[in-house]
């Protein structure tokens, strides 16, 4: 019975972390990563989309590998001042490799997220991932949930710009505002709502 | 491509701003500028880096082969953050516990790798210290003038110290230290330079 509720705690833990990361500690909105490239690609909903389909991609498998490497081999070996160098490396080898398998085994899938893949080695928001994940004493399957979550949650947020700057794309703005300084705005209402959400969820 | 020492200053730090006028490194710019302390960490950080790892690129720009070049940039850059890294928490602990993530994501910064690209693999090394010092003074400014709104305003205090007489008729903006009270900021800011610049390049 024991061995029971402690799988239900772990399974929920799991669930809350995900909800967390994705809504109440939206990446985008409430840490600041991956502005650039979301400035950058939100002109259009179809290109959002698939950045950050491949975004809540890279960010899962990374944390995951991420985790292992830091906690197995860093850890142990007393070189955890390493990791900032570690990670960048396995992120980019890991985006790499999954470009070159995607070209082989899907051609209609490397056209659809092929051009996204090289942005996202300098995506602040994936390495940002695995380096808050370490500020938190996660299990495994924990440290996964936060980084799918917190993929998710950009993916969210990437959209949802993606759609309001498609609608205003025709308005007229003071010169100045236009571009980045009008999408910050619509970023900062977006934060208020999403901010809203804070206090919702415990952990 | 000759570019004298003082184009160079110019641009970085005014002209081709990389804050507002190439939109590059934002997120540090967002996430730091709540309290004056943190911004001027972070400041020094990004400011070290791009000079040294500008150095550096220059220096070696002729022995690293084309097709590798951006892995070799990026270990670069990535182990003066690490110097960065270690000096901030020695000088700074409880700074660091906070900024702590965002220094280690100035390896992501676009502005050091963007200066890196463009700048650093083509000129010499002397000229790449200056670009790379203008381009994080560039930085720096923008993020001081966005803390020295949002600290007094969130808080009421500069670098920690009370406004006179605070609280007989301050009352805090919780907005200001929060995020959407950054991206506010920031796109006002960019607004009001991009508008001054294009009226500029309007009277020319």
């Amino acid at each position: 019975m024991d061995h029971l509720q402690n799988n239900m705690g772990i399974v929920m833990s799991i669930i809350l972390i995900f909800t967390s990361a994705a809504f109440t500690d939206n990446i985008l909105l409430t840490r600041f990563l991956g502005m650039c490239s979301c400035l950058g690609v939100s002109r259009k909903v179809g290109t959002s989309i698939g950045l950050g389909l491949a975004v809540i991609f890279v960010t899962a498998s990374t944390a995951a590998l991420n985790f292992l490497v830091y906690q197995y081999i860093l850890i142990p070996l007393g070189i955890g001042y390493l990791r900032l160098i570690t990670f960048i490396v396995i992120i980019a080898a890991f985006v790499q490799l999954v470009e070159m398998i995607v070209e082989r085994v899907s051609e209609k899938l490397y056209y659809a997220l092929g051009i996204f893949l090289p942005l996202i080695t300098v995506n602040c928001a994936i390495l940002g991932i695995s380096l808050f994940m370490l500020n938190k004493p996660y299990s495994f399957w924990q440290a996964f949930a936060f980084g799918a979550g917190g993929g998710f949650g950009w993916f969210l947020a990437i959209t949802i710009i993606g759609g309001i700057r498609e609608k205003i794309k025709e308005n007229e703005l003071p010169r100045g505002l236009e571009g980045p300084a009008i999408t910050l705005i619509i970023i900062g209402i977006m934060a208020l709502a999403f901010v809203g959400f804070s206090g919702m969820i415990k952990i | 491509m000759a570019y004298t020492s003082k184009q160079v200053f110019l641009n970085g730090i005014w002209l081709e701003n990389p804050v507002y006028r190439q939109v590059l490194g934002i997120c540090s710019s967002l996430a730091v500028t709540n309290l004056m302390a943190n911004t001027l960490f972070m400041c020094f950080g990004v400011i070290f880096t791009t000079s040294l790892s500008n150095v550096t690129i220059s220096l070696l720009r002729n022995f690293i082969p084309k097709r590798i070049r951006m892995i070799v940039q990026v270990l670069i850059i990535a182990s003066f953050v690490m110097m960065v890294d270690i000096i901030i928490k020695a000088l700074a602990p409880d700074i660091h516990r906070f900024i702590g993530p965002y220094v280690g994501l100035i390896i992501t910064n676009c502005i050091i790798m963007g200066r890196a690209e463009a700048f650093a693999s083509q000129n010499k090394p002397i000229l790449s210290l200056y670009d790379g010092i203008a381009s994080g003074i560039g930085y720096s400014l923008m993020l001081i003038a966005i803390a020295l709104v949002r600290e007094p305003l969130g808080q009421g205090t500069i670098l920690g110290m009370a406004l006179p007489k605070r609280d007989l008729w301050w009352h805090s903006w919780i907005i200001m230290i929060m995020p959407p009270g950054a991206f506010f900021m920031l796109g006002i800011f960019t607004w009001f330079a991009r508008g001054w610049l294009t009226r500029q390049e309007g009277k020319r």
